[in-house]
């Protein structure tokens, strides 16, 4: 079985795998991290997002092979209850969300976009949010989350 | 039963022992188990905070408890917007008990008066520095006596936590990733199922070849009983490649046949139905001058949660246990003995968060699933994951309805009299109501159950087809009457609001109507029709807060709606604002809702916004599509929903009454948003939409018929 060598949520992660197997499911496998979450299989809804360099792909439809020497950052990797990104201080602060199953692949489109764009404006968000599925309509919450950790990230 | 009883809460009248309600750690923790469930509404907040308030404790004390048919109180089903209703109502009254069960206590320890005594965090003192805690108490009293009514609740003016935004105390769990959803939870040694079902309507399986599922890395087992077949892997890699696999050695039969998807209204009224009046109001004399009549349809529309339904389960003898994230413990256990022909004591059934699910999906369905598949594990437990296609296709769907309303008017332009008409399925095929299984493996089996045909609460519980289609509005006379349709070819469920939408987006169209034949201002019309107090206010404020009516510009429109759901629960109204040319796009919702006292008013707005937002969606964009044997929307690509760009700005005013009992809020906006949007459409185009979804077709299709 080859073996896939990549950066994962900043350690060096090395994956005995068929390198066309899916990323989601290496992760949520062998690798244990249950942030991504599993919505269509089929890169239509978002909730598997992670970042792979600086862009939010769907891990999903994403095969193995194409990690390889990359960084991976899943939501795992964003931030902790002791140490949270702003993002997630954002959406507690904002309350952003009712059943949260979309969150994790929410906050990583959104700090893909962050890492981009420092201060984006509404359409910004909505527009890097737009391949993102919410169900439960938490929408205006959650951009309105990701402004308020944009201000507070450009904050002197 | 004692008189008591006859006053409690209808969740505490039902389970009446205090202890199964709440219990006191002696290191200072009150554990909190309510029968309801977090399906995303925020609900175990909301009750976290009234045991607080009520037993003087802080919130950061009150741990919760999973509701699980091993000890929990048995309160149904967390459906129907009532979780704050039944369980915070029980909840409230169970911790005054509570509270003066120790407060009495106390007073014996400390020989003081119990009338002397407070309690602050948990500590009970009293005059001269005596003190005392629920935590020293908590080994000395015991709890498993059954509620009185001894103590009442506390007055509104000395409640401190409900009416306050508290943060939801889910939340941390699921922004930091930390596994909370029965989808990230693991149990050792765990299996993975996964579920072989047919692509075309019920097509039966003719012939299964099972040699290469079987051949593939880790596979434990292909189970097959009639037309149910799944298998069982090692890892869910496995599973998913054995599924694959499976699905290739796989003869169906035909699929059954299903109604034209583009004359919805046509099959509805053309099949066989159980006819039921459900409200007549007589006038003496009505001085009829003429009739309009409109006709109002919805199509089916997908729950579409954005999880996979999900269970475990796991075998031990003969006893089984589920993990589930199921609407209802108990009634998924009393199915689950059903299909098993097992006593109920021998299945546990537990509940774990799942993914919002607004109403009956397949989370009972994929339970059965497990217990099934788990059958041929050797006592591992098994986990089972829906595809995407099958959470799409072969999940409960809320129904399509066609509604007809005739109305009589006076020489004046008056409503005389009022008659409107439902022809939907039924909107309830829950789990455990009913001396046969409803769950969809049960259809399958070499001998199978027969299909459940979705039935209708009765008005008494809000309804089913016929929710919210008696109007609130004092007409001088009316007659309701709802048909059921006995044949399902399309199965139906639950879905948030049941025929709420269908029949508010009917009545406040057709209001619309009449208000524009009259030359009469809609908000006006209806104030006009009200008698109601609070029923006006929303209305009253929702056009306040939207300055209606705003000067007409081109490509815009504003339209209100507005109703009490379910007639009893919260009061809501909305005007929308809208910009339509070749598309429409809802620019802003302006909301106005009464829960009666709000616990937590953000959470309340929470619900409340994205009920609106959901009910955008359906209204814009959503319709389950098939053809002569296959639902077709198996995708997101088929069955789009509203996207982040196209989510109008949503406004909401709570008018917090804390001195009225509260009701829920979760699917008060859904029919006010649809008819706002609809009558909105029509201020900006001219052109009554009558057929939901209003999309760019249905815009053509009207305007051609206009």
């Amino acid at each position: 079985m080859p073996s896939i060598r990549f950066r994962l949520n900043g350690a060096l992660t090395n994956v005995e795998a068929d390198p066309d197997r899916l990323l989601l499911d290496i992760l949520r496998g062998p690798l244990g991290m249950t942030g991504p979450h599993f919505g269509c299989g089929s890169g239509e809804c978002g909730a598997c997002h992670v970042i792979v360099g600086d862009r939010a792909v769907t891990s999903c439809d994403t095969p193995l092979s194409s990690v390889e020497n990359k960084d991976v950052t899943t939501v795992e990797g964003l931030g902790s209850a002791e140490r949270p990104h702003p993002l997630q201080r954002a959406f507690i602060a904002e309350q952003a969300l009712q059943c949260g199953y979309c969150v994790p692949g929410i906050l990583m489109s959104a700090a893909a976009l962050l890492m981009r764009n420092r201060s984006p404006t509404d359409a910004d968000v909505r527009s890097a949010l737009d391949r993102n599925l919410c169900r439960c309509g938490s929408h205006n919450r959650m951009v309105r989350a990701v402004l308020r950790a944009a201000a507070e990230m450009s904050a002197p | 039963m004692n008189q008591a009883a006859a006053k409690l809460p209808v969740s505490l009248a039902a389970n009446p022992r205090l202890s199964c309600w709440v219990k006191f750690s002696s290191h200072g923790q009150v554990t909190l188990s309510p029968g309801k469930v977090e399906i995303g509404q925020g609900i175990v907040t909301a009750l976290a905070q009234i045991a607080a308030d009520e037993l003087d404790v802080d919130i950061g004390r009150v741990q919760l408890v999973r509701a699980s048919t091993a000890g929990s109180p048995n309160e149904g089903v967390t459906s129907g917007s009532l979780s704050i209703q039944q369980s915070g109502r029980a909840i409230r009254q169970a911790c005054a008990e509570i509270r003066q069960i120790f407060l009495t206590a106390a007073a014996d320890r400390l020989g003081v008066d119990a009338g002397a005594l407070d309690v602050s965090d948990g500590t009970i003192s009293g005059p001269g520095n005596v003190q005392t805690s629920y935590w020293e108490l908590a080994d000395e009293i015991s709890l498993d006596r059954d509620a009185t009514l001894d103590a009442a609740p506390k007055p509104v003016a000395r409640r401190a936590l409900a009416g306050q935004s508290v943060q939801r105390v889910d939340l941390p769990d699921k922004i930091f990733a930390r596994p909370r959803f029965i989808h990230d939870s693991a149990l050792p040694s765990m299996l993975h199922g996964r579920m072989l079902r047919p692509e075309r309507s019920r097509a039966k399986l003719a012939e299964l070849r099972e040699e290469d599922a079987r051949a593939v890395a880790g596979l434990v087992a292909v189970v097959r009983d009639g037309s149910f077949a799944g298998v069982v892997s090692e890892t869910e890699h496995g599973a998913e490649a054995a599924l694959k696999a499976l699905r290739k050695g796989a003869t169906w039969s035909a699929g059954e046949a299903l109604p034209d998807e583009n004359d919805l209204a046509a099959f509805l009224k053309a099949q066989p139905v159980q006819s039921t009046i459900i409200d007549t109001r007589a006038s003496k004399s009505p001085d009829k001058q003429r009739t309009l009549r409109r006709q109002y349809t919805r199509p089916y529309i997908a729950h579409a949660s954005i999880a996979p339904s999900c269970a475990m389960a796991q075998w031990s003898g003969d006893r089984v246990h589920v993990w589930t994230h199921s609407q209802g413990v108990y009634l998924l256990r009393a199915d689950l003995a059903l299909v098993l022909k097992l006593p109920v004591e021998k299945i546990t059934v537990e509940h774990l968060e799942g993914a919002g699910c607004y109403g009956h999906n397949a989370a009972d369905d994929v339970a059965l699933d497990a217990v099934l598949l788990a059958k041929a594990a050797g006592g591992r437990p098994v986990r089972v994951q829906w595809s995407r296609a099958d959470e799409m296709t072969h999940a409960p769907f809320g129904a399509a309805m066609a509604i007809e309303i005739e109305a009589d008017l006076d020489a004046q332009n008056e409503i005389v009299d009022w008659r409107h008409a439902i022809w939907s399925n039924g909107h309830a095929a829950r789990p455990g109501r009913a001396a046969q299984p409803a769950l969809l493996a049960g259809f399958e089996l070499e001998n199978p159950f027969p299909r459940t045909i979705s039935a209708n609460p009765p008005q008494a519980n809000g309804g089913g087809g016929d929710r919210n289609s008696i109007p609130l509005y004092d007409f001088p006379s009316w007659k309701i009457e709802s048909h059921r349709l006995l044949t399902m070819p399309v199965r139906t469920s639950a879905l948030r609001t049941l025929g709420a939408q269908g029949n508010v987006f009917a009545i406040e169209s057709f209001l619309d109507e009449i208000a524009t034949v009259r030359g009469e201002d809609p908000v006006a019309f209806r104030l006009r029709h009200l008698s109601d107090e609070r029923a006006k206010d929303v209305i009253r404020a929702a056009a306040r807060r939207a300055k209606w009516k705003p000067e007409k510009k081109p490509g815009t429109g504003y339209g209100i709606g507005f109703a009490r759901y379910k007639n009893t629960g919260a009061y809501c109204a909305v005007v929308a604002e809208i910009q339509g040319e070749e598309d429409i796009r809802v620019k802003r919702l302006t909301l106005a809702v009464d829960v009666g006292e709000a616990v937590n008013p953000d959470g309340v707005i929470n619900q409340i916004e994205g009920g609106a937002i959901q009910a955008t969606s359906w209204v814009l964009k959503e319709r389950v599509r098939f053809d002569s044997e296959r639902i077709t929307s198996g995708s997101w690509t088929d069955y789009p929903i509203l996207r982040f760009s196209e989510v109008p700005e949503v406004v909401v005013e709570v008018i917090q009454r804390p001195e009225i009992d509260p009701v829920g809020a979760g699917e008060a906006a859904h029919g006010p948003v649809t008819a706002a949007i609809a009558n909105a459409v029509f201020d900006c185009l001219d052109v009554r939409i009558r057929n939901l979804p209003i999309t760019r077709d249905s815009l053509i299709a009207a305007m051609e018929r206009s």
